[in-house]
């Protein structure tokens, strides 16, 4: 038994070989420039470029959009989750095509296609001035990318989400409702609850990355929008300082290592699948794998 | 009649939401079929976008770049991943946490960092193009077929398989009959979110490509300024109608129904 098992985990060789040599020391190698100027000398400046004017705003300024694409992303969420759970149309094939389907479209193109949307004299407005409203002025600003962003991460929110709601059975939400809950408090004591590790998940996918769409803010924003991801593309291609462009990026991985450090946790520790001393696997009760699916 | 508003609610706000993420398919689709090179005229009604798609000789290289790295990326994915998968899953704790650990950091990674890092990497020993452009892929694309994997071994009846063996089958044989028909599901799904990950890519391949090596959205977004070619536009509701047509066959199709319904939650 224990020899099989050890064959078993030599399955396992060739991914460890492969995140060696391309996730672990590439990020390592960014650590190195994040911590050494342009001669390879020692040095904390670039990592400290954030307090610089220009870096600080761009920070601010994507720290506020990621915020907020987080938030309506989750507001957006909820709601579809459970309308999809009231309709009867739970499939997961049914959800997964319906979110994942719009990827087969050329993401730039997608956001080529929502800025003509939102242009001043674009389709949006022509439907708002058509029903007697003044138009928006949405072009090149904030919500505008705002809108970019949500469209974006929109599913990478809903998928973990919708994983965890589903699993939660029928029987369950009528208990809850047959001993008096009011629909509201079912959301809030019984759902809400058991839909964290999916929640969890999607915010950590989301707001890291939406900090640094580039490709969004230089559409949606006309170049008037500078994120954080903006200030390190220059960096690598135009003034080519690539120390400096990894001190930001290792600033990032900060927070991305921060974001895991609670995901990750919620995999590991007790209430899902748990692992004793003999390395047999034993079932929590009820949630089986639940947050590792949940990042799917 | 309160339960009639509900869902009267629940049906308009499905079909906002759906509006806000197809929208923007449809712009680009009716785009594909306008007689003029601008974004924002409307010349009337043409085919001849799809009539000379092919013609231009660096559009028609992208796409089979684009659809040939996809592919090949995410099977070599799904070879080196499934294995994985397996692996892991016997793991004890502390090794199965280190490699979900792994597994986690290009999903949670902001792409522009993983894409940076690993151009940093390869230019100390490999030349940028296609290859390493391939390798970047593979690397994204791993994590999804393994957190695709791991709940369906998770699942997996192993006694047929351990009967199996002592009906006299050899491991290899009972792996083929008994282990992998119950994975069908879990390897296509992760097959196929890695496609659809490698094709939608644009950052990861924006800093790891080289010169002269172009995907379709490295070229779209190259073409931004001086304004893109039309050709684009029908190029990609080609994919998009191709793809959209054989999910919903797969999917849909009414023999497959009684199977679907018997691996529920299975793409």
């Amino acid at each position: 038994m224990d020899r099989n098992r050890k064959q078993r985990q030599l399955l396992a060789l060739p991914y460890v070989l492969w995140s060696i040599a391309f996730t672990v020391i590439p990020l390592l190698v960014i650590i190195r420039y994040a911590v050494t100027d342009k001669d390879g000398h020692f040095s904390v400046s670039n990592l400290l470029a954030f307090s610089t004017p220009v870096n600080a705003k761009a920070f601010l300024i994507s720290l506020e959009i990621a915020l907020i694409c987080t938030v309506i992303c989750v507001l957006l969420a909820y709601p579809l989750v459970m309308v999809v759970r009231r309709l009867r149309i739970s499939r997961m094939t049914f959800m997964l095509f319906f979110l994942i389907m719009p990827m087969w479209m050329n993401f730039i193109l997608r956001m080529l296609a929502l800025q003509m949307i939102l242009s001043n004299n674009g389709i949006l407005n022509m439907i708002v001035t058509g029903l007697g409203f003044q138009p928006l002025a949405l072009a090149n600003t904030k919500a505008a990318v705002i809108i970019g962003v949500v469209y974006d991460y929109l599913p990478f929110m809903m998928l973990p989400i919708f994983n965890t709601i589903s699993d939660i059975g029928e029987d369950v939400l009528e208990a809850a409702s047959d001993l008096g809950a009011s629909p509201l408090s079912v959301f809030f004591r019984v759902i809400l609850p058991m839909s964290l590790p999916g929640l969890k998940s999607g915010i950590t996918i989301v707001f890291v990355p939406s900090m640094t769409s580039f490709v969004i803010a230089d559409i949606l924003g006309g170049g008037k929008i500078q994120l954080i991801g903006n200030i390190i593309e220059q960096e690598f291609t135009r003034s080519t300082n690539w120390n400096l462009g990894s001190g930001l990026s290792a600033a990032l991985m900060l927070f991305m290592l921060v974001g895991m450090s609670f995901t990750i946790k919620d995999d590991i520790l007790p209430s899902h699948p748990v692992k004793d001393e003999e390395g047999e696997k034993k079932e929590a009760p009820g949630g089986e794998g639940i947050s590792r699916r949940a990042v799917l | 009649m309160k339960k009639k508003l509900l869902d009267l609610v629940s049906r308009f706000y499905f079909i906002i939401i759906m509006f806000f993420l197809y929208a923007p398919i449809l712009v680009m689709i009716v785009l594909s079929f306008n007689n003029s090179r601008s974004r924002v005229v409307w010349g009337g009604f043409t085919l001849q976008w799809y009539k000379t798609l092919f013609s231009n000789r660096q559009i028609r290289e992208a796409f089979f770049f684009t659809i040939g790295l996809a592919l090949l990326s995410a099977v070599i994915a799904l070879l080196i991943g499934t294995a994985a998968a397996f692996g892991i899953h016997a793991m004890r704790r502390r090794g199965y946490a280190i490699m979900m650990g792994v597994t986690n950091i290009p999903l949670l990674n902001a792409d522009i960092v993983t894409g940076i890092a690993l151009m940093l990497w390869f230019i100390r020993f490999l030349p940028l193009g296609s290859g390493s452009v391939l390798i970047a892929h593979v690397t994204f694309n791993i994590p999804y077929v393994i957190l695709a994997l791991l709940p369906k071994i998770e699942q997996m009846n192993m006694a047929i398989y351990e009967a199996s063996r002592d009906l006299g089958a050899t491991a290899v044989r009972g792996f083929f009959t008994m282990i992998l028909p119950q994975l069908t599901g879990g390897l296509l799904s992760g097959f196929f979110m890695a496609v659809t990950m490698s094709m939608d890519d644009f950052m990861i391949t924006y800093f790891t490509r080289g010169a002269g090596v172009n995907t379709l959205s490295t070229m779209i977004y190259g073409e931004i300024r001086k304004g893109i070619k039309p050709e684009m536009y029908a190029l990609s509701t080609v994919i998009f109608a191709a793809v959209f047509l054989i999910l919903i066959c797969v999917n849909f199709w009414p023999s497959n129904r009684k199977a679907e319904k018997r691996r529920e939650g299975i793409i």
